[in-house]
């Protein structure tokens, strides 16, 4: 196969970027989307350009260091499938493929097709934990866990952090993420003490960290390599909703609700991350 | 040279003997202490999570955006433990005399047995921390088998077991971070480490955004920087594994433990391009319910489903019939190839043997099997494009885990004063060959239980003169980082840094990878040092030091592997038995089993470096086996 790319390229995060388009050639459809763009950087080496950079590792869709926009769709539109994943069988001959990094006000771009996603850790420094100081557990089968529990935890807990959700969402918000990791703990007994510190402060967190509010679009869901359900957000902002009642404050207006206040209230820091802004002809 | 410090008196009694004769730190002494720990996998994560509960100042770097990415992520299959919770017998001895077998009697049996030990503790822990193991309708853990092994006793998430027991470790070392008692540096990689007096008080770094070079001193570095089998080029590991950390510390002085000892995975989507980037493993617990057959005539043409049972060859049940399936992962690989040397390799390439679940899904239903292993079909089906339900999965070996690494004693402390080692990174536990979900296993004992113990007792033992980087070895050694550094951009040679990488993987596979000879290791050692130089000579870097650059990055990790490499032959040649992952062509039994040599080679290599272009020296650990006694390994 013969591809046109049209790739986001930026120097650095206070560099301004722009579409830059190349041509790759000799591609077979049994190799991975990466392994394409392995193709294109030997061939821009060999030219003594700047490679393309682009986080990946595992190459297998566990460790969520992969992702941009294939097309404008996060991870390439492949239903559960990570860019690195992603077989260049789903392409034909002569295509013209637009790869750009995530944007959102909350992951600023590093380089490329690199962001800086550290507002997912800080997210779960603020309360996506178990306190279980080491060597002070009591033995595993001491607390039984339903099996439909457990298995709810690990389907939250499959999130692998890629960004993708927050890439695709049109408010850039990182509810499914949050929920995800709220999910996966607040299911099992073993999350119960900490439930409604984890969910206030996580959600609080978000917020501060400039992602947008759900509107229910649902594109996170679609998106989602690890195909976490939206069902997830409905149980974090129950959960929000019965931490709120607990500890007897005035009800928190869910995250899924309040969007004015808060998307001026980030007006505020845009210009700081201006250049990571759409550009017009990158829109849907 | 070689102090290993194994307590004295019987095993059951060693880690409880040392740990009680071990020095403490008074409580509101430590935060007086810094320790440094490099990665952040499992083995890294767990160890600064805990000792930053502990009340240390811990560092840690990663050279990942965050600590949730490290490979330790990608492991499927399941974590052990001896906790019997079955019934079917299995014990901490069990555990422990499975282990020194399954590594073919070149482990240390006092490490091996207090790994045994401590599993128990680790699954509680995890389960603590909301770690989502499989669970039975009655509430209680689920547990399965696996390869080398005849009890239930692996604790499994799904098939991201790996996955889930990091987040577990992610998640305590954030909330330490939050709490201020672990600093995190993230897109950081370790470029040195710095000897003063000749004990290990710190590191030189790169950022990796900015490059800038940094040093930072500390009481104590411990180093879980995982292992090195990207040597391959093409492997299971992830594509930034390196083994830039712990080459650079032999290069310092820590001696290199059995380099030759690699595995080759048995369950690995086959190759099916030149231009792959890395091989895929799929979970050896598959080999539960799946049966390994190849077709009996050679050049078979037959799709799968066409070919009658009369004329398959289910060749781990016959010549194993105790085992079948389930035989331990050397020989299952060893297996695969020959029956493929032979000519019977299905699929475009030859290279591949089926794994047909036809007969689970007859036995067990559809709906059981998905459960079992849904998301690991899934993989092979985005890979493969085809549907493993219908038409028998094909698999190939592939190189999957060092069990070389930094010699440790006892303590996980190198030959270097203060350089600890953990996790993979080290040679410890599993000898020439390692039993499937024991790499977690070692990884969260190391990180949770053993280096919160045997560092403490360091740092309370140990004079520790107050130290900066003003000292003028952290300058040395920034310098020198520098100065590799600055060499490599202004080559300005042709061939990219991967042309190097996969030309020199090729030559290692072939030469030391499955099976190795004589012959072909000669041939690796005359070849590797003219490929170097060619390194040095020929190497295109595009773009400044100053800057996120991924090709010095790489060129970086592939002048280390250059080096190691050479070890790793020269280790295979002396070692002239077979045992585990390790099959000298020339020491087999009439029936083409690996045959060890205890006589001559029931030690631990312990490499010592003498500098570019002098032959290292090769010290010896020699290994006694009281409680385990030496036989020959047969699962037949």
């Amino acid at each position: 196969m013969n591809l046109k790319l049209r790739i986001w390229r930026q120097q650095s995060a206070n560099a301004s970027g722009s579409f830059v388009t190349y041509q790759v050639s000799d591609i077979t459809p049994d190799m991975s989307f990466l392994e394409m763009l392995d193709v294109l950087n030997e061939d821009l080496i060999n030219r003594q350009e700047p490679p393309v950079a682009f986080e990946h590792d595992c190459r297998e869709g566990i460790c969520g260091s992969c992702g941009f926009l294939v097309n404008g769709v996060a991870h390439g539109g492949q239903r559960g499938t990570t860019v690195c994943q992603l077989a260049m069988r789903f392409f034909e001959d002569g295509d013209t493929i637009t790869l750009e990094p995530w944007r959102a006000r909350a992951f600023p771009v590093i380089r490329d097709l690199i962001v800086n996603r550290s507002a997912f850790d800080r997210i779960i420094q603020s309360g996506g934990f178990i306190t279980v100081p080491t060597g002070s557990a009591p033995d595993a089968n001491a607390v039984l866990v339903p099996k439909e529990d457990a298995d709810t935890a690990f389907d939250a807990a499959a999130c692998i952090g890629c960004g993708a959700c927050v890439a695709a969402c049109p408010n850039a918000a990182a509810m499914l993420f949050t929920s995800a990791k709220v999910t996966h703990l607040n299911s099992l007994p073993q999350g119960e003490p900490q439930r409604d510190q984890r969910t206030l402060s996580m959600v609080a967190t978000m917020r501060n960290e400039l992602f947008g509010s759900c509107t229910n679009h649902g594109e996170c869901e679609a998106v989602c390599p690890k195909q976490i359900p939206l069902e997830f957000i409905g149980k974090m902002n129950r959960d929000l909703i019965r931490a709120a009642w607990r500890r007897h404050r005035e009800p928190l207006l869910m995250p899924s609700v309040v969007q004015q206040p808060f998307m001026e209230d980030s007006h505020e820091h845009s210009d700081k991350h201006a250049d990571t802004q759409l550009p017009a002809d990158a829109q849907k | 040279m070689l102090e290993t410090r194994i307590p004295s008196g019987p095993i059951e009694q060693k880690w409880d003997k040392c740990r009680f004769e071990m020095k403490l730190v008074n409580p509101a002494n430590r935060r007086k202490h810094s320790i440094i720990v490099v990665g952040a996998g499992l083995a890294g994560a767990a160890a600064a999570a805990t000792l930053g509960q502990q009340g240390y100042q811990v560092h840690c770097f990663s050279y990942h955006d965050t600590p949730r990415r490290a490979h330790s992520i990608a492991a499927q299959g399941g974590i052990n433990a001896a906790k019997n919770y079955r019934n079917d017998g299995d014990s901490v001895f069990r555990l422990f005399k499975d282990t020194v077998k399954g590594g073919d009697f070149r482990a240390r049996e006092a490490n091996v047995h207090r790994l045994a030990e401590i599993s128990v503790n680790i699954i509680d822990q995890c389960v603590a921390q909301g770690v989502p193991f499989a669970r039975e309708y009655g509430g209680l853990l689920d547990n399965r088998s696996f390869g080398g092994v005849q009890v239930e006793r692996t604790f499994y998430a799904r098939g991201q077991t790996g996955q889930q027991l990091l987040l577990g470790a992610y998640q305590a070392l954030e909330e330490q971070i939050a709490a201020g008692r672990v600093t995190m540096h993230i897109r950081t990689e370790l470029l040195d480490v710095v000897l003063i007096n000749g004990i290990a008080r710190g590191i030189v770094t790169r950022d990796l955004v900015t490059g800038q070079v940094d040093c930072h001193a500390a009481d104590v570095v411990v180093l879980a920087t995982g292992g090195y089998s990207n040597v391959f080029y093409l492997s299971t590991n992830a594509k930034a594994s390196n083994c830039t950390a712990i080459w650079r510390a032999h290069r310092r002085g820590a001696l290199f433990g059995n380099p030759c000892f690699t595995q080759i995975h048995p369950t690995c989507i086959p190759l099916s391009s030149e231009q792959q980037s890395k091989l895929t493993l799929m979970s050896e617990s598959l080999r539960n319910d799946g049966r390994v057959w190849v077709p009996k005539k050679k050049g078979e043409t037959r799709s799968a489903r066409d070919i009658p049972e009369s004329e398959r060859d289910y060749y781990l049940e016959n010549r194993y019939p105790n085992f079948g399936n389930l035989v331990p992962r050397d020989v299952a690989s060893r297996n695969a190839k020959e029956v493929c040397d032979e000519g019977r390799g299905v699929g475009p390439r030859g290279q591949g043997v089926y794994l047909d679940f036809a007969d689970a899904i007859h036995r067990l239903g559809l709906e059981t099997v998905r459960e079992k292993y849904g998301n690991l079909f899934d993989i092979y089906q985005r890979i493969t494009g085809e549907d493993a339900y219908t038409i028998p999965m094909r698999i190939y070996p592939a190189p999957h885990y060092t069990m070389g690494g930094l010699w440790v004693d006892y303590h996980l402390m190198s030959t270097i004063p203060g350089l600890f080692v953990s996790g993979e990174a080290n040679f410890s536990d599993h000898g020439a060959n390692r039993l499937g979900a024991s790499a977690l296993m070692q990884g969260l004992a190391d990180g949770y239980f053993i280096i919160p113990s045997t560092v403490p007792d360091y740092i309370a033992s140990t004079k520790l003169d107050p130290v900066d980087t003003s000292h003028p070895e952290f300058k040395a050694t920034e310098a020198e980082v520098k100065d590799r550094i600055n060499n490599l951009l202004t080559i300005r040679g042709k061939r990219s840094p991967d042309s190097f990488h996969k030309e020199l993987g090729k030559i290692v596979w072939d030469n030391c990878g499955m099976a190795r000879s004589d012959a072909g290791l000669r041939k690796a050692l005359a070849r590797i040092p003219e490929l170097r130089d060619e390194f040095w000579q020929n190497l295109r870097i595009v773009g400044t030091g100053e800057e996120l650059n991924q090709g010095l990055e790489k060129a970086n990790r592939v002048s280390d592997f250059l080096e190691l490499s050479e070890l790793m032959c020269m280790d295979a040649l002396q070692r002239t038995e077979s045992c585990g992952g390790h099959f000298r062509v020339e020491s087999q039994t009439a029936d083409g089993e690996a045959k060890r040599n205890d006589e001559d080679f029931a030690y631990t290599a312990a490499w010592e470096w003498k500098g570019s272009g002098n032959t290292p020296v090769l010290h010896k650990e020699p290994l006694t086996f009281e409680y385990v006694p030496l036989s020959q390994r047969s699962y037949k």
